[in-house]
């Protein structure tokens, strides 16, 4: 009971300095939730993926069409559920900055195999009855203030010329990985009008979703649809969502690695910070810790105190710092470009991360002080002077 | 009178180990600080290096990258008729109609990345005489052969001269590997631009169009030209090392917003451990301070001093973090370009302007840290400071 009575009394004998520490370790762990949350939007793709859609592009790589044939053939496939097809769009939406998801898609389908995104039967049926109309997801219709009837005037780069759509629905992601700013089109639409202008590209599929019976059986339906189509002028690559997710992520490795590595020099950081804190009031106090040790008091005391007092210093400032993330965070959001991360928010797992590192902080900076304090004889501590 | 300069490093001796936690504080947000500066700047460099200045790179207007951009046949014929284009050896216009396409290879470590493949016309040579083949020799217009970039052949399997890749339903034999002195073609692959466009169906449609100016300073006469064509009205005109350098702004803008965001707070703390530092180092010198006023030092000369002991604490950090940061010059690392969906490989460039501001930013840290518990050093009257302790 003392030795608690002494932990709290004894960060205030340095106000300033124990007011400075804490306040270092609240700005660590909010650099550290941030970092931490911008590493999880990056895989929030591979989150949101689904166990049972497998995806097939052009094995040469995903900017090269499939032939519409295809989607018939691997209907026929056991195990196939629903096959469902999209095609990049890209183009420009008033300006080059404004940047969301704009995918041409099989409008029958492709609710069906997406049932995370939530739309109401109405809106869905208004959809599939207009040739140029559109779903937009609820944080883009936030973001531009789309509402049912309105027009929205594509640029297109990879289909020339000026395409309008009008918004039929707004879906609402049923997770929150589930990705909500896409924006989804017949692509009987697109195709049509390359029918007039482009023949050659009429017919061009970008990538086809099948949906599985069963998700373990995602490896050899797989195999089996590139192997129906080996040799053919357009091979195909089919993997699970999952894998195809993190191989766009892969190649971004060297960034969100750098990203890790500095989330982690950030608790080296403070761990200096609160580690020469303690080091200083251990150093203050040597001949108090001799005092304590002629009165009786054992190394099980001392090192209760050292470690008590660093780990309620680091409490203190972790919970400060945590209190803070979210509405930073929230702030940050508002600040990056739209669209660049669809899901911006803090995982459970960071908070998690975040609480241990501000313990393991508190640990470690102790660990010199105690020592310090421990291996100093009681006639040394007494000699001792700053 | 000032207090010499010999009193602050022996005071380093006696706290050796804080001082030398707070030294490594700095220097750890320095090298931070650096190491992002320069990624970002790495990113730069290579893009602008990749572009020449007298070369004038025609895309779609309402394309982001070279990829998702067309440019017709008969868009072509019509650019050739524009002025200011210069001449080869031969005799024929400085003109490259370039498909390029992204294709996914097989990485030496593992995993699988994009790669772009650009279709050159016969004056690619004269068009960027930065290319130099480093082995084999260059492809033949009218065969199915492909050249290499330097990085690509480094990173990626069966990117080796006499392997082929198949891709178009055909294979296609490498013959060569060449270098432009690290700009972004060394992460390109090569071949001839008429036998992409016919292995890729395409027609004669291509991504872009580069072509040389008869001078550099005519680009304002050979845009007026472009832009009063109705035919082109929806494509535009870059200098070619423009153009490159807009590829890098979203990576290298990414980067840097958010390493300058993380610096911030880093050096919060590193401010906050110096101060702590400089706190108790005034805490247990108040003897001392006492002594020296009373010797004669004015509060000015206390203040130089301390400040004058923070300040190098700063610097050493600082300088120690610059060092370290530049030794990351020698790595270069490759990742995801977003605008050409395709690896990019660069170093880690560091500058003049680089070191010159992480310099500063290690000063202020330290003339912040070390400002407030100068001041008390500085106030303390000098009979309570001989009696404290």
């Amino acid at each position: 009971m003392k030795v608690l009575k002494l932990i709290l009394k004894n960060p205030l004998r340095h106000k300033l300095r124990t007011f400075l520490t804490i306040l270092g370790i609240a700005i660590a762990v909010i650099a550290f939730g941030l970092l931490r949350t911008v590493v999880t939007a990056w895989y929030v793709g591979v989150e949101g993926s689904s166990a049972n859609r497998l995806i097939t592009r052009q094995a040469v790589s995903f900017i090269f069409p499939l032939p519409y044939s295809y989607r018939d053939k691997i209907l026929q496939l056991p195990g196939v559920k629903n096959v469902s097809f999209g095609n990049w769009f890209g183009g420009i939406y008033k300006d080059k900055n404004q940047f969301f998801a704009r995918i041409a898609v099989d409008a029958e389908t492709i609710f069906d195999v997406y049932p995370e995104f939530l739309v109401s039967k109405e809106e869905l049926e208004n959809f599939k009855k207009e040739r140029n109309a559109c779903i937009v997801g609820e944080g883009i219709a936030k973001q531009y203030n789309f509402k049912i009837g309105d027009v929205i005037t594509l640029e297109g780069d990879i289909y020339p010329g000026r395409w309008e759509f009008v918004v039929r629905g707004i879906y609402k992601p049923k997770y929150k990985t589930t990705d909500a700013t896409g924006m989804y089109f017949h692509w009987e639409y697109l195709n049509e009008r390359m029918k007039e202008e482009m023949p050659a590209r009429a017919g061009d599929v970008g990538w086809y979703i099948v949906q599985i019976d069963d998700p373990s059986k995602a490896a050899f339906i797989s195999n089996q649809i590139d192997a129906i189509f080996k040799n053919s002028a357009a091979e195909t690559k089919t993997e699970d969502e999952r894998s195809f997710q993190q191989g766009f992520l892969s190649s971004s490795s060297a960034i969100i690695t750098s990203m890790n590595l500095i989330s982690f020099v950030i608790i080296g950081i403070i761990m200096l910070v609160l580690g020469n804190t303690m080091l200083m009031a251990a150093r203050e106090r040597t001949r108090e810790y001799a005092v304590f040790k002629a009165l009786g008091f054992s190394a099980k005391h001392l090192i209760g105190l050292i470690m008590g007092e660093s780990l309620f210093i680091a409490a203190l400032g972790g919970g400060i710092g945590l209190a803070l993330t979210f509405p930073i965070i929230a702030g940050f959001e508002q600040v990056i470009p739209k669209g660049f991360f669809p899901v911006f928010q803090i995982e459970p797992v960071t908070v998690i991360l975040a609480v241990s590192a501000a313990i393991l902080i508190g640990v470690v900076s102790a660990i010199f002080p105690i020592q310090r304090a421990l291996s100093t004889k009681i006639i040394d501590g007494f000699r001792f002077v700053g | 009178m000032k207090i010499p300069f010999k009193y602050v490093l022996r005071n380093f001796k006696t706290r050796k180990l804080t001082t030398g936690i707070t030294v490594a504080g700095v220097a750890l947000v320095v090298f931070v600080f650096t190491a992002v500066l320069m990624m970002a700047n790495g990113i730069q460099q290579t893009l602008v290096a990749t572009g020449s200045p007298d070369n004038v790179k025609i895309v779609r207007k309402s394309a982001n990258g070279e990829i998702s951009s067309i440019i017709d046949g008969e868009t072509q014929n019509v650019i050739r008729t524009l002025p200011n284009i210069a001449k080869g050896s031969d005799g024929a216009q400085l003109i490259s109609n370039e498909p390029v396409v992204v294709i996914t290879l097989n990485m030496k470590d593992g995993g699988m990345s994009n790669v772009t493949v650009r279709g050159v016309s016969p004056t690619v040579n004269e068009l960027r005489p930065q290319m130099i083949l480093l082995q084999g020799r260059n492809f033949n217009f009218g065969s199915r052969e492909l050249i290499v970039g330097e990085s690509i052949s480094k990173r990626f399997k069966g990117a080796q001269i006499g392997e082929t890749i198949k891709f178009a339903g055909d294979n296609w034999k490498i013959v060569g590997i060449y270098t432009t002195n690290g700009s972004g073609f060394d992460s390109e692959i090569w071949g001839d631009a008429k036998q992409l466009l016919s292995a890729f169906n395409r027609g004669n449609s291509v991504s872009s169009v580069t072509l040389k100016l008869d001078n550099a300073n005519n680009f304002e006469n050979f845009k007026r030209a472009f832009e009063s064509d109705r035919r082109l009205q929806e494509f535009e005109p870059k200098i070619e090392q423009k153009y490159f350098e807009e590829q890098s702004e979203l990576l290298a803008g990414f980067i840097k917003i958010l390493g300058i965001f993380i610096t911030v707070i880093f050096s919060f703390g590193a401010i906050i451990g110096a101060m702590i530092t400089m706190y108790a180092a005034v805490a247990n010198r108040t003897i001392e301070v006492g002594t020296l006023r009373s010797l004669g030092f004015s509060r000015r000369s206390i203040l130089t001093a301390f400040l004058v002991e923070s300040l190098t604490i700063a610097i050493a950090g600082g300088v120690a973090g610059l060092i370290i940061a530049s030794l990351l010059s020698f790595f270069s690392i490759s990742t995801l370009n977003w605008n050409s969906w395709s690896e990019l490989e660069f170093s880690f460039a560091i500058s003049p302007n680089i070191i010159i501001s992480s310099l500063i930013f290690s000063v202020v840290m330290g003339f912040v840290g070390g400002f407030l518990p100068s001041v008390r050093a500085s106030r303390l009257k000098i009979v309570d400071a001989l009696r404290a302790g």
